[in-house]
């Protein structure tokens, strides 16, 4: 009996937290919707690629389809390439291979990438960040003067300087991107802990006898999330582009693994030879980035109160 | 004010401190034993222990530090292992190219962003505002090299045989030379003197030299040259300063001295450039100086694309050469150039808020 006054009483007063209000108002915002959508979209194709895609990434097809050319031009059947010919609908590259393939796996890459070094510069900046607000005084000073030194570099410079003195490679290059945008969450989460650390229910949690590492995680950490949530969103953007610019540059992902950087930086002198090589890959970066761009000022419209009492 | 601008040069102490530590620790991890990565195959033990020795790799860290500063403060960045010629010589050389086209950037996105933005700001929602916010968005979400091929690929190609037509590569055309003014003029400089390189640096900006010599021929060249890469260098800080203004307009239209300046009966667009855009000015300089980071490492890209011989493709030649002393001392060049801007922005803050007079 009592379990069904409480169902009830839950129905009737439906409770709202921020999070509730937070999705309400993302799901009313247009182009947050767009960039997630987008999002959505990418995901799948990267889970799907093997479906997805007519051709092996890294398959040379010059065995396997007679008469080949090496850079040919996109074929469509449907805008009007003869039927007898197989079709690309992106071309093929200088080594035989399929770009729309390529492409479709290159999804992965990136967002792997983007998911992998955010993350990794998330757990890095908040316990930089959660240490220097928490402790203060000269650990304080410590930690957030050398994030000050990494934020004094332009970032992507400081990631091919660390990159090329590391030895190229995407796992390296992973590294110094994830470097390189620690600063910005140490930063975002000390802020957030040094404007709750001294409010009455952390010093009534101490009082309580909570230990520190509880107090962090459980009464400070979590106010730190809806600005974690922005700055991750909008990261993920940057560490897309940083990343294939550091593959465009050799300095990243090498051959033959299909990313759309270093597609684009093999192809780049056969531009005017064969524009399609150049094309695709930078349109799926800009798409990808774009997406994420729209989702993070979207969260932030959503997430920030302050943007909601005028 | 002295007092402030005194205060702000000592709190950037630290950070060049900072900086220079970053990068002297970068050449520390290398993998492995140093002289081996930068010799590759030239390095026996024999040699390894004279490379050792002369670049004071068998003294504690601490005292290589001190030594690393210290020849920094005097210029020396230490010696190419491809050219065999000092960086600080290739930097200056390189510089002019990259300063002239970030400032052709930065001119752009300034003289672009800044009315795009402040259009949307006051056309608040309309279809003007959010076209240019999602022109804005996908400017800061495209690759500037993709861009660049792209526009490679229209101007040059795509257009050729139309006056619209534009190189796409070069500063200038092979028939054409940009003779240094001092030649031009007849000024005799000993070369390897300072007064040489003061000279070099000034006649490798062509637009700036060309200027200064009147060869307008020289000069349209140089600047068509120069357009493509600018434009291309150009989006992603126009985009930024077009959003900055926007959210900084409207921001400052919501106040009640403008609503009071409107009540009094004053004109609209008076009380916008007036009353709002010179205080919505203030958080747009600082982002425009930010960008002077942003537009050095998309020099990188950009160059690169359109062989410009800037500091950016030099970096690039020197990455791909693992040419180690190039790529750190292009990276400490260019870190204290950013931290030199954000100081300058900083210091001419004095001068377009008053407040911070009283501070």
């Amino acid at each position: 009996m009592t379990t069904t006054t409480a169902e009830a009483t839950a129905t009737r007063i439906r409770a709202t937290s921020p999070w509730q209000l937070a999705l309400r108002r993302l799901l009313h915002h247009r182009s947050g919707l767009v960039g997630g959508g987008i999002i959505l979209f990418l995901i799948f194709v990267a889970i799907f690629a093997p479906v997805l895609a007519p051709y092996d990434p890294n398959a040379v097809l010059i065995d396997v389809e007679p008469g080949i050319q090496r850079r040919q031009k996109p074929c469509i059947h449907l805008l009007g390439c003869p039927p007898d010919q197989p079709q690309h609908i992106m071309g093929i590259d200088g080594n035989f291979r399929d770009v729309f393939s390529r492409v479709i796996y290159g999804t992965r890459v990136s967002l792997f990438i983007g998911f992998t070094t955010v993350s990794v510069a998330i757990v890095a900046g908040t316990i930089l960040g959660a240490v220097a607000g928490y402790v203060g005084g000269w650990v304080d000073n410590l930690i957030m003067r050398f994030m000050d030194v990494l934020l004094a570099f332009p970032s992507l410079l400081l990631a091919i300087a660390i990159v090329t003195f590391l030895g190229r490679g995407l796992q390296n290059a992973l590294l110094a991107i994830a470097i390189v945008s620690t600063p910005v969450y140490a930063r975002v989460v000390r802020a957030s802990v040094l404007s709750i650390k001294e409010r009455e229910y952390v010093q009534a949690a101490r009082a309580l006898g909570a230990s520190h590492l509880l107090i962090l995680t459980k009464h400070i950490l979590p106010n730190a999330l809806p600005p974690l949530i922005v700055q991750a969103t909008l990261g993920i953007a940057t560490a897309i582009l940083d990343a294939a610019a550091l593959s465009f540059l050799g300095l990243g992902a090498q051959p033959p693994l299909a990313e759309w950087g270093s597609m684009l930086g093999e192809e780049r002198n056969q531009v005017f030879t064969a524009p399609h090589l150049v094309f695709f890959p930078g349109l799926a970066i800009m798409i990808t980035v774009l997406a994420f761009n729209l989702l993070g000022d979207a969260l932030r419209d959503a997430l920030d109160p302050r943007l909601h009492q005028r | 004010m002295t007092q402030y601008i005194i205060r702000r040069l000592l709190l950037s102490i630290p950070v060049v401190f900072g900086i220079l530590f970053v990068t002297f620790a970068l050449a520390r991890i290398i993998p492995g034993d140093p002289c081996k990565a930068i010799l590759g195959e030239k390095a026996t033990q024999e040699v390894c222990e004279r490379f050792n020795r002369e670049h004071g790799l068998d003294k504690p860290i601490p005292v290589q530090f001190v030594n690393y500063v210290r020849d920094i403060a005097r210029g020396d960045f230490g010696e190419s292992l491809r050219y065999s010629r000092p960086v600080v010589i290739i930097i200056i050389e390189r510089l002019p190219t990259t300063i002239e086209l970030s400032l052709a950037a930065l001119f752009l996105a300034v003289l672009i962003g800044i009315p795009l933005g402040l259009i949307s700001a006051i056309k608040q929602n309309s279809p003007v505002d959010l076209f240019t916010m999602f022109l804005a968005n996908i400017g800061v979400s495209m690759p500037v090299y993709w861009l660049g091929l792209l526009l490679a690929y229209t101007f040059a190609l795509l257009l050729k045989d139309t006056p619209f037509w534009l190189p796409p590569a070069g500063r200038l055309s092979p028939a054409l030379t940009a003779t240094p003014f001092y030649e031009v003029f007849g000024w005799e400089v000993e070369p390897n003197t300072f007064k040489y390189y003061v000279y070099h640096f000034i006649s490798n900006m062509y637009i700036l030299n060309s200027l200064i010599v009147r060869d307008w021929e020289v000069l349209k060249d140089a600047l068509k040259h120069l357009i493509l890469p600018a434009t291309a260098l150009s989006t992603i800080p126009m985009a930024i300063i077009a959003r900055m203004t926007r959210s900084s307009m409207l921001e400052v239209l919501r106040q009640d001295y403008i609503r009071a300046a409107r009540a009094k009966g004053l004109r609209v667009h008076w009380v916008i450039l007036k009353h709002a855009f010179r205080n919505a000015l203030i958080p747009v300089v600082t982002i425009i100086g930010l960008q002077v980071g942003l537009l050095f490492s998309g020099a990188v890209l950009t160059e690169t694309i359109f062989s410009f011989a800037g500091v950016g493709s030099m970096l690039y030649e020197a990455i791909t050469a693992r040419d180690y002393p190039v790529v750190q001392g292009f990276t400490v060049v260019i870190a204290l150039i950013y931290v030199f801007a954000n100081l300058s922005v900083d210091i001419l803050y004095v001068f377009i808020d008053p407040r911070i007079r009283l501070e």
